[in-house]
């Protein structure tokens, strides 16, 4: 790997770029050369200067291509169907009131409780993917299995993307420049057109729609949101998505939602908000560091949302009524 | 006794990942202790006397923090041993971005933190790419876009380190980052021929020497100029 030349290097390793980008090295008049050959080429003075560490470059290489290459290779054997929980115990030592919980891709649990109850810690479990070796005894299972370990130690393989309402977008970057940051990240195929669906996505969801060249950081609270989740649903390279509560300002969570669910995401969402929390099948009762029961959404709790949905509505007509002038009268709540 | 060479740029939250680290280290009976460098104040050490740790706190005033670091670990190692810890962890800042203090027998941490920016990586030289583990923070409040670019620049630059977000607020992934750091077996008495992971920057030019008058008949020993372009002698 390392006895060719860099130019046959990186007709074979296209992502070896990268290598060279990020570790500042100009390999432009050296293509001909073998990676070492490059590295020699370096006087003492300019080493010393740049804080080059030629043994480690040259080292690293191969590491970092191998590790490049599994990335890549991953899309069909490494596929996630299902995430199961095994109990564990709560902070009193009382084991956990469940006896196993499987959460399929398209599923959306939802999971309440108190600040500080735990919640936090269950997904610290599942992004470790515990093996009983973490504070509340739990164990993960992946596709029915224990797990790989690389879930845990790779830093590009990582099992859970997170959304929370404190995130914010703090590159200075334009819409269509950020994404396409994003998607060479990934070393995705053809990324303008996935930048092309993400954007459709977060314009759909957003009530506002944005512009390719808007920089990301003056997008409004809603449009950041519809972008952050459009983009993760498309390209993060996460199965597991935890949304820690959507606030309920400019963006159709209920889209949002199917969003991530119709793009193969298992979902976990912290939430206490009733019209998220029965949208889900089941949710976790959360108590004292560990789960005190699971529920499930009854029939009755389903019928309950849809009017729930439409005092929701009716708080939305009225909104947007004020934002365009209008007074609101008694009538509103007359059908 | 283990040692732990722990260090970020200032402010990427060290202190709060090792504390939250090291109460997970509680549980197990392992007794901690920590060594504060840094350059012209901290009051970390309080922090760390509030949560009942033994800690020492080294300021290298008037000389590089680094350069002060190397020349103290090994009696910094005496006092662990002294104390009878079984995990010893010292805390430096890298203010210029160059150095880096871990030791090659000795496992290094190296705090990052994604505000810090996408170029961050690249800025940062032997401090985060000779580093063991890489410990990300602050990915509570940027999107997972950018964690996730940040992510992969910094294996790119250090693909072997273990690279890890811990939040230092609420401690989610410290107890993860602790179970890979103490190791049972290593047993430290002296750190005296160990070595350093990567030359520390020379200097000794006239400013090192406490020189304060700007220009060049001021200027002796090792002087590097500045590269402008255009026509220069």
């Amino acid at each position: 790997m390392t006895n060719i030349s860099i130019k046959k290097l990186l007709e074979e390793y296209p992502f070896a770029a990268a290598y060279f980008e990020q570790n500042k090295l100009t390999i432009a008049g050296f293509e001909d050369q073998t990676f070492e050959e490059f590295l020699n080429h370096f006087s003492e003075e300019e080493l010393e200067d740049q804080a080059i560490d030629k043994a480690k470059l040259l080292s690293d290489l191969p590491v970092y291509l191998d590790q490049m290459r599994q990335f890549l290779g991953m899309e069909n054997d490494r596929l996630v169907h299902s995430l199961t929980i095994l109990p564990g115990h709560d902070k009193s030592g009382t084991v956990e009131g469940f006896k196993e919980l499987t959460v399929e891709t398209s599923q959306i649990i939802s999971i309440v409780g108190p600040t500080g109850s735990g919640k936090s810690r269950l997904l610290a479990d599942i992004e470790w993917t515990a093996q009983n070796d973490t504070p509340t005894g739990r164990s993960i299972l992946i596709n029915g299995e224990v797990p790989d370990m690389k879930w845990r130690y790779s830093s590009n393989n990582k099992l859970v993307a997170q959304l929370s309402q404190n995130m914010n977008f703090v590159m200075d970057l334009t819409v269509v420049d950020f994404l396409r940051m994003h998607a060479e990240s990934r070393m995705v195929q053809d990324p303008q057109s996935v930048i092309n669906r993400i954007i459709a996505a977060a314009n759909d969801l957003a009530g506002e729609k944005f512009e390719l060249s808007t920089p990301v950081t003056s997008l409004s609270g809603g449009q950041s949101r519809a972008l952050m989740i459009a983009d993760t649903a498309i390209l993060s390279s996460s199965p597991i998505v935890l949304i820690d509560e959507i606030e309920n300002a400019g963006i159709d969570r209920k889209k949002a939602l199917k969003l991530l669910v119709t793009s193969d995401k298992i979902v976990l969402m912290a939430t206490h908000d009733p019209l998220l929390a029965l949208m889900a099948d089941k949710r976790i009762v959360i108590k004292n560091g560990g789960i005190n029961h699971v529920i499930y959404t009854s029939e009755e709790e389903k019928q309950l949302l849809d009017k729930l949905e439409k005092m929701d509505s009716l708080i939305q007509t009225a909104r947007q009524e004020l934002r365009s002038g209008n007074t609101l009268s008694p009538d509103l709540l007359a059908n | 006794m283990n040692l732990i060479v722990f260090s970020g740029p200032p402010s990427s939250g060290k202190t709060s990942v090792i504390l939250k680290t090291i109460s997970s280290f509680h549980d197990k009976n392992i007794k901690v202790g920590v060594v504060k460098f840094d350059c012209l104040y901290t009051d970390d050490d309080v922090a760390y006397e509030k949560a009942g740790i033994p800690v020492k706190k080294g300021l290298s005033g008037a000389l590089c923090p680094d350069h002060f670091f190397a020349s103290n670990i090994e009696e910094v190692v005496n006092w662990g041993n002294e104390e009878k810890l079984d995990l010893l962890i010292t805390e430096s800042a890298g203010l210029c971005n160059r150095c880096s203090p871990y030791l090659k027998e000795v496992k290094g941490v190296c705090v990052i933190d994604n505000l810090s920016g996408i170029n961050t990586p690249k800025k940062i030289g032997p401090m985060l790419k000779s580093a063991d583990f890489v410990v990300i923070t602050k990915g509570d409040i940027v999107s997972q876009a950018e964690r996730e670019v940040f992510a992969s620049c910094v294996s790119s630059v250090n693909p072997r380190a273990i690279t890890m977000h811990v939040n230092g607020l609420t401690g989610q992934g410290a107890y993860e980052l602790a179970s890979l750091l103490y190791d049972e077996n290593q047993n430290i008495q002296t750190v005296q021929g160990m070595r350093l992971r990567f030359p520390m920057p020379s200097a000794l030019c006239s400013y090192c020497l406490g020189e304060t008058r700007i220009g060049e008949a001021y200027q002796m020993g090792n002087v590097k100029k500045i590269d402008l372009g255009g026509d220069k002698k």
